[in-house]
């Protein structure tokens, strides 16, 4: 990985690990609405947030990315009944320990996107894109993986 | 090494405008263990598929990436085309770059387009790499189907499946089948008496030998899943034994007792030995136990000495009955809000005031009066009736937001039935809005207001009160901009349709969604209308939201093809992605089994030669397993992994980030 942070009109990249049924649906509406947003962000899909091991954040810092975002059902509309509920818990805990390892919370974003939310998904994707951007590149976690 | 193909597709200009799909293909090609990449026109037409056939044959392919729309859109297509070329349906992985690439990011110059497709599309390709083959899970299913709620809709499903062939088992926790469709007097827009049209379709759901009926029973329990779920039904004590009951009616002719009628909407009495109402199905008596002197004080009994048969039975308790079935339609209909929650209309207070099912009651041949419409308070025949619409319906603040979509037409057919009866009687409508949409609904309207005279004024009531006899409505008259006062006979309130109080409860014994306010979740409110996110598990009728009768029947005629459809397959195929535990890595700390939403982890023990058990792990049970995943996070030693979306998988792909 490059230094990005010599490299001119640098980007911030965004690794979004969104659940199958609302927010990947919400964010599809986006793209048929033909609603546009910051190209910053790359999803990875899975079938629920529950599925969602906070391993995966940090990997994602590990290999470049310098947002993270978590994002599914708003809660009582899982999919599997529950499985936000637990993401949602996982999260709470997680959070704190984020700020005690060094990654500043404003890199990690939850987030709640209905499959008709395609507003909220753009929204939402162009302000933590803003923030990040204000926070600079994330280059702590970076050589973890040398 | 694997031998990975990439085609990506131009979407004809939906995908090229904004994304060099030549490059995108140019660059994956030096990727370890890609064999093959193009960029083609159309992936999804007919010679797209072809040439993906050809090329998985021709190069040897072992894995495939498309790099095209939504897995949601063609998905199932591509891994069709790729089983048909030999290849594992699992094999082919999908990559979005039209709904979350080129649609949303208008870069004509292509550069952020195409440098977003390379970097998914090579995250898919690592993905691609770690997953592995999977095969789809096939079940048995018994074929034997549930309803849940015996009012129109449950009674359509019930009867389409039964002439399909199926046994069902329908459960109604009333005394009788019929629902709130048998308390209706006519029906609109063709105004044909309701228990005309109902009750031959009970007496026929009754006779059918393949419908097995459960009344004045509820559904205690659910266990199991699709093609394989155990009911436990709670049949309440009657204190009659039904197999001996002739229907005489002696019993309820003599009883000396009487309680408030809930089918009658408390306008009449009813004996403490009844049935609901004289068409009942099955026409055999319950006895209401709280109001039963025999039962609470051990003294009358009458009943049972004028019983010719000796079919009363005092000791009788409830009996649990276990059932095991493949699917289940659940319609458990509405019931109407509660009018005391709006004391300026009175409801409750004066007596005149009365909701749109007991004006139902009053019009009907079979109800209290017989069908002649008269004050509740003083039996006489009301010159003036005032009908206030959207009592609770569209009211956030009050009531719910949602359209109760029937009241409109009723409230219409209410105006006619009325001046049919009282020729000289002088309706008035209080509307937000008309909505008659619907066939022959707009002309049925009308006809109200220019055949029979109903006057309507575009307004809400503010308030409702008593005077010498009379009830005074105060509203408003929004088109002529004045303030109007009513000296009334009777006031009819349209008010909102509701889930049951008891629908959130079902829902969480069934595993199915619910909205706010209580009404259950479709899988897709346009698509699947009648699926729930738990297969196997269906829905007709008004437990969805408010709807008239043709729609709830036809809703029960579309559960009852799904589940037909589902019963038509001689093994069940299934979706492979489900659990799976690494035993001997468990350390059986069972956060699982808590965790899991499905209670589809199930304890297994290892026995030694002497048949102890010495060491316990986990166990999916696949057929249960709806392939969430919360298992796999919530594992400690990392022993269990989903199928499809593997802790391996998900690293590559991040890795390729």
């Amino acid at each position: 990985m490059e230094d990005k942070k010599t490299e001119e009109g640098w980007e911030p990249k965004i690794m979004a690990f969104v659940c199958n049924w609302c927010t990947y649906a919400g964010a599809d509406l986006a793209g048929t609405s033909r609603m546009h947003y910051s190209p910053n962000v790359r999803i990875v899909k899975l079938p629920c947030t529950g599925r969602i091991d906070p391993l995966f954040v940090i990997k994602a810092f590990e290999n470049g990315a310098d947002g993270v975002l978590v994002s599914g059902c708003h809660p009582g509309d899982c999919h599997y009944t529950s499985g936000n509920y637990h993401a949602r818990r996982r999260w709470i805990v997680f959070k704190s320990l984020m700020d005690f390892v060094g990654i500043h919370p404003g890199r990690l974003h939850f987030s709640w996107v209905s499959a008709s939310e395609a507003i909220k998904w753009v929204d939402l994707i162009d302000r933590i894109t803003e923030e990040i951007k204000k926070l600079g590149p994330f280059m702590e976690y970076r050589g973890l993986k040398k | 090494m694997p031998r990975i193909g990439v085609f990506v597709c131009q979407c004809g200009n939906n995908i090229e405008s904004t994304v060099d799909t030549r490059k995108v293909a140019e660059e994956m090609k030096d990727l370890p263990g890609v064999v093959f990449t193009c960029s083609y026109k159309f992936m999804c037409s007919s010679p797209g598929q072809e040439m993906l056939k050809e090329m998985i044959k021709k190069h040897d392919l072992d894995g495939v990436v498309v790099s095209a729309c939504s897995p949601h859109m063609h998905e199932a297509t591509f891994r069709k085309a790729c089983e048909k070329a030999g290849l594992n349906p699992y094999r082919c992985e999908i990559t979005n770059i039209r709904e979350q690439c080129s649609w949303v990011h208008p870069d004509k110059t292509k550069k952020t387009g195409t440098l977003k497709s390379m970097d998914l599309t090579r995250m898919t390709i690592e993905r691609l790499k770690r997953n592995r083959p999977l095969k789809t899970i096939s079940m048995s299913v018994t074929r034997r189907a549930l309803v849940i709620g015996g009012g129109i809709a449950g009674i359509q499903a019930a009867l389409d499946m039964a002439e399909g062939g199926i046994e069902v088992i329908l459960v109604e926790k009333e005394p009788s089948i019929g629902g709130n469709m048998a308390r209706l007097s006519e029906t609109f827009p063709t105004m044909d008496c309701s228990q005309c049209i109902l009750t031959p379709k009970m007496v026929e759901a009754e006779l059918n030998e393949n419908i097995k009926l459960y009344t004045y029973s509820e559904v205690e329990k659910v266990d199991g899943y699709i093609g394989n779920f155990t009911v436990t039904i709670r049949k309440k004590a009657r204190y009659v034994k039904e197999e001996l009951c002739t229907g005489c009616g002696e019993c309820w002719e003599k009883c000396p007792y009487k309680a408030e009628s809930e089918f009658e909407m408390e306008l009449k009495e009813r004996k403490v030995i009844y049935t609901p109402f004289p068409q009942s199905v099955p026409n055999i008596p319950v006895i209401d136990a709280p109001d039963c002197v025999m039962i609470q004080k051990g003294k009358c009994g009458v009943c049972a000495k004028v019983c010719g048969p000796k079919a009363i039975d005092f000791e009788q308790k409830d009996e649990f009955i276990e059932e095991k079935i493949g699917a289940i339609v659940v319609a458990t209909g509405y019931e109407l809000m509660p009018n005391e929650r709006f004391g300026e209309y009175g409801y409750g207070k004066i007596k005149d005031v009365i909701s749109g099912l007991q004006f139902e009651r009053l019009a009907s041949s079979s109800g209290p009066t017989g069908g002649r419409i008269v004050r509740p308070s003083d039996g006489k025949e009301p010159e003036t009736v005032v009908f206030i619409q959207c009592v609770g319906s569209r009211d956030e603040k009050k009531g719910v937001a949602y359209c109760s979509k029937v009241c409109c037409m009723y409230t219409a057919k209410h105006t006619m039935l009325y001046k049919h009866k009282v020729h000289h009687g002088q309706a008035y409508v209080f509307y937000m809005d008309i909505r008659s949409g619907g066939k022959r609904y707009e002309e049925f309207v009308r006809r109200a207001i220019e055949h029979d005279g109903a006057m309507y004024l575009r307004g809400r009531v503010s308030r409702v009160y008593e005077k010498d006899g009379k009830v005074i409505v105060q509203g408003a008259d929004t088109l002529s901009g004045t303030q109007v006062e009513i000296e009334a006979d009777m006031v009819v309130l349209a008010t909102a349709m509701v889930p049951r109080g008891s629908a959130v409860e079902l829902a969480q014994r069934l595993g199915i969604g619910y909205d706010k306010y209580g009404f259950y979740n479709e899988y897709h409110p346009k698509l699947r209308p009648v699926e729930t996110v738990n297969a196997g598990i269906y829905l007709a009728g008004t437990c969805i939201g408010p709807m008239d009768i043709p729609d709830s029947v036809s809703m029960g005629s579309a559960a009852a093809s799904k589940v037909l459809s589902l019963f038509a397959k001689e093994k069940l195929a299934r979706e492979p992605i489900v659990a799976h535990v690494d035993t001997p890595v468990c350390n059986a700390c069972w956060d699982c089994l808590t965790a899991c939403p499905y209670k589809a982890i199930e304890k297994e023990g290892i026995r030694d030669r002497e048949g102890n058990i010495v060491r316990w792990h986990a166990k999916v049970n696949e057929g249960v397993c709806q392939g969430c995943g919360v298992c796999v996070a919530a594992c400690r030693s990392k022993c269990i992994d989903l199928a499809g979306y593997r802790d391996e998988e998900v690293f590559a792909a991040i890795n390729a980030f």
